[in-house]
């Protein structure tokens, strides 16, 4: 099982990209790429930001069996991640709350890439959990 | 046994000693003079105790120790040594073993008298009373000083096995003397000479001092059992582990990586240093340090800043973007281990955890000043000590007070710290109290209010932080309270302008004023998080007078509306008038130097109408939404409301 997931900053740079390592990496970080497109578009058409949303982009390839979800703060930070599997919005919740720990860090400057050994250990929980 | 009754003994008026100094006396004699054939490390002594006729004479080496273990600094005890035993016999007989006791004893209590005594060579009646305490520092537990007098010979070899040695033979020892209750702070195997070992890699000599009074806490607990006297074995217990703790000063160099998570333990000296520098942020040990404050103290370290970002989410516990008295003292142990070379941990040891902090250190009611002094003498040692900087000036008077024996001797340390930890025994009992006071302080909610109280302590601080600030303070984009103090926050700067009074209960902050790019990368995240107070602010200051450095318009914008519009309106005219007229009867240098001002204001402005613009038309868009929500429910409205009957 594949599995990427990327924080975006307010400003649709990265903060934090993990993925486990395959071949398909670079496509993950495409697709993510691709899906803040769909992010703004949803935040654009002006439904409540803070809850979770999900973008469901379904199959791109027939080999592959992965979907794209997205989860967006009301700081306008996204929460993006490429898996296949389903029980997405606990692994929003769980990141979401991992990312405001690293927030309460005061030497963490908002829009730094992340660094956080925690918020490293909480994405890697999730992958084993997912995996 | 009057010494009189002794042999060999000199001229000098006979000793009266009361029952319970005779006792003492006996026992440690006897104890010396039965631990030489005993002990292992007493040495050549042995050839010295020549005993002609009747007394049997104390070995200098079991002597020497107990006198060392009197925690008097050497000299000192050379010269008890000299006044009681040297001068007399070449050994000591019981007269002059009791003599030097007395001396001792007065020495420990701290007479200034005590040169004269030793100069009178006749301890005087009244010394035994108000000695009998210090006497039975040495002298109760006798058999415990016995045995641990042996310890320290095992410790002076620059040897770290010998520690173990020196724990093993506690520990062997230990089912003799029947250990009862370990102090109520620690548990067992807590005491670990080897916590100094670890530290003396780390600290300064003196500051090795340090885990010096946490292992008297060791054997304290050790030498429960057998000790008659309560408060009395105290000290003695200081005394033997201030042995070892010398002796562990001398071997420090090594690594005690024997030790794994010895680094990591808080001693007792360390644990006030830190709470007094948690006093000096936060008055109330109870409660806790903002992020901000925090981080302002800790940048001071001059570690780099990811470093402390890690050890603030090692130390920072509840995640709260604060820190109470435990996480502080995490945090600073963990900056002072980096800072001495040790790697940090991937996870916060279990000493260093908050619940095991507070249940280890009672909170500590009595004087700090007492330690001070410690502080004072670590950063001397230490330069990497910054965080020194603020004790050292209340220190330095603190230096007075172990007036003769203010060396960097261990004796010295011994001695203050024997007295701070008379102190701090008292503060056990308070220990549940305030650990309750910090759990239920802990109960707070998760998301962090920014006073403005603690904003303003903090810039008050005085200090530039050590990188000129790009951005305001790290706070949460939660609340919409943080915003308003981030609004104030960078509004400061404007007060160079003089035309903006500064933004009330705020300080003037010497604001770079030149940090152009700086201030467009603040425009950005401060702008996305205060989209409400920057749409509110009237774009119309942006016409303000060019000469300015650039980053006072923006900054500006984030004033709050009201006081900064009227202030600057008028003003605005007045100097745009007279900027108007400047220029003309002036030399051409300047009005191209404000020419080229001006332009860059006028691209700083133009930049910041288009983020105003932007943010204008997100809000223009929520404020169509809350519309048609408004809409929406006026129509349920009608809907529901009873039908009017006509």
């Amino acid at each position: 099982m594949a599995m990427c997931i990327v924080v975006i900053a307010k400003e649709n740079y990265p903060l934090y990209i993990r993925s486990t390592p395959t071949e398909y990496t670079l496509k993950f970080y495409y697709m993510v790429h691709t899906s803040l497109d769909v992010v703004d578009e949803i935040s654009a058409m002006g439904k409540a930001l803070v809850y979770q949303r999900e973008l469901y982009l379904g199959l791109f390839y027939p080999t592959e069996d992965y979907k794209v979800y997205g989860y967006m703060t009301s700081s306008k930070v996204k929460f993006v991640m490429v898996v296949d599997s389903s029980n997405t919005a606990l692994i929003f919740q769980k990141l979401h709350n991992s990312y405001t720990d690293v927030m309460c860090n005061p030497f963490y400057n908002p829009g730094d890439r992340i660094q956080s050994r925690a918020f490293d250990n909480t994405v890697t929980l999730m992958m084993i959990q997912v995996c | 046994m009057e010494a009189s009754a002794g042999g060999g003994c000199g001229a000098g008026p006979p000793l009266l000693l009361s029952d319970g100094e005779q006792q003492c006396y006996s026992e440690l004699f006897a104890r010396c003079a039965g631990t030489v054939s005993g002990g292992p490390g007493s040495g050549p002594p042995e050839a010295a105790r020549v005993a002609p006729g009747t007394t049997t004479t104390a070995a200098a080496g079991p002597v020497a120790d107990l006198f060392r273990a009197s925690q008097l600094p050497s000299e000192t005890l050379h010269q008890i040594t000299e006044l009681c035993g040297a001068k007399r016999a070449g050994y000591f007989g019981p007269t002059q073993f009791y003599v030097a006791l007395k001396l001792i004893a007065a020495a420990q209590s701290g007479l200034p008298v005590r040169t004269e005594s030793i100069k009178c060579e006749l301890p005087l009646p009244r010394f035994v009373m108000s000695k009998s305490d210090g006497e039975r520092r040495i002298g109760n537990p006798a058999e415990l000083l016995g045995t641990k007098v042996q310890i320290p010979y095992l410790t002076t070899e620059k040897n770290s096995f010998k520690r173990m040695d020196d724990e093993d033979k506690q520990e062997t020892q230990s089912p003799t003397m029947s250990p009862l209750a370990s102090p109520p702070s620690s548990p067992p195997h807590y005491q670990r000479v080897s916590l100094s070992h670890g530290y003396s890699k780390l600290r300064s000599s003196t500051e090795q001092m340090h885990p010096a009074p946490y292992e008297a806490r060791q054997p304290l607990g050790q030498s429960e059992g057998p000790s008659s006297g309560g408060p009395g074995s105290k000290p003695l217990r200081r005394q033997a582990s201030l042995i070892r703790s010398f002796s562990v000063e001398r071997e420090l160099q090594d690594n005690s990586s024997n030790y794994l998570d010895e680094p990591w333990r808080i001693t007792e000296e360390q644990r006030e240093y830190y709470v007094n520098q948690f006093r000096s942020l936060q008055p109330d040990p109870s409660s806790f340090i903002s992020g901000s404050v925090a981080k302002n103290f800790f940048t001071k370290s001059k570690l780099s800043i990811p470093e402390l970002s890690y050890i603030w989410e090692l130390s920072d516990a509840d995640c709260d973007g604060a820190l109470t008295l435990p996480e502080f003292c995490a945090a600073f142990h963990l900056i002072v281990a980096r800072k001495n070379g040790y790697p940090l941990p991937e996870g916060l040891p279990p000493t260093l955890q908050p619940e095991y902090l507070q249940a280890a250190f009672p909170k500590p009611k009595w004087e700090c000043a007492l330690f001070d002094s410690y502080s004072e003498s670590m950063s001397a040692n230490q330069q990497p000590r910054d965080l020194n900087r603020m004790e050292k000036t209340s220190v330095k008077d603190m230096a007075d007070f172990p007036a003769p024996t203010q060396d960097v001797t261990g004796d010295d340390k011994q001695a203050l710290k024997s007295t701070g930890n008379e102190a701090l025994s008292k503060d056990v009992s308070e220990d549940p109290a305030t650990a309750k006071d910090c759990t239920s302080l802990k109960a707070r909610p998760r998301s962090r209010s920014y006073s403005s109280t603690s904003i303003e302590e903090a810039m008050k601080r005085g200090e530039d932080p050590p990188t000129p600030p790009p951005r305001p303070q790290k706070t949460h984009s939660r609340a919409a309270s943080l915003d308003l103090n981030k609004v104030f926050q960078p509004s400061v700067p404007a007060v160079n302008s003089g035309l903006l009074p500064p933004p009330p209960a705020l300080p003037p902050r010497p604001y770079p004023s030149q940090s152009e790019p700086v201030s467009e990368g603040d425009l950005h995240p401060q702008l996305n998080r205060a989209p409400s107070q920057a749409a509110e602010s009237s774009p119309a200051k942006k016409d303000a007078p060019h000469a300015q450095p650039p980053s006072k318009p923006i900054r500006r914008k984030f004033r709050p509306e009201n006081q900064s519009t009227e202030n600057q309106e008028p003003s605005t005219g007045g100097t745009a008038s007279a900027a108007t007229v400047k220029p003309h009867p002036t030399v051409h240098k300047q009005s191209s130097k404000q020419k080229k001002a001006i332009q860059t204001a006028i691209r700083k402005n133009k930049e910041a109408n288009a983020v105003l613009a932007r943010l204008n038309s997100e809000l223009q868009q929520q404020l169509k939404e809350v519309h048609q929500e408004r809409i929406a429910l006026e129509n349920q409205l009608e809907q529901l409301r009873p039908v009017t009957v006509l």
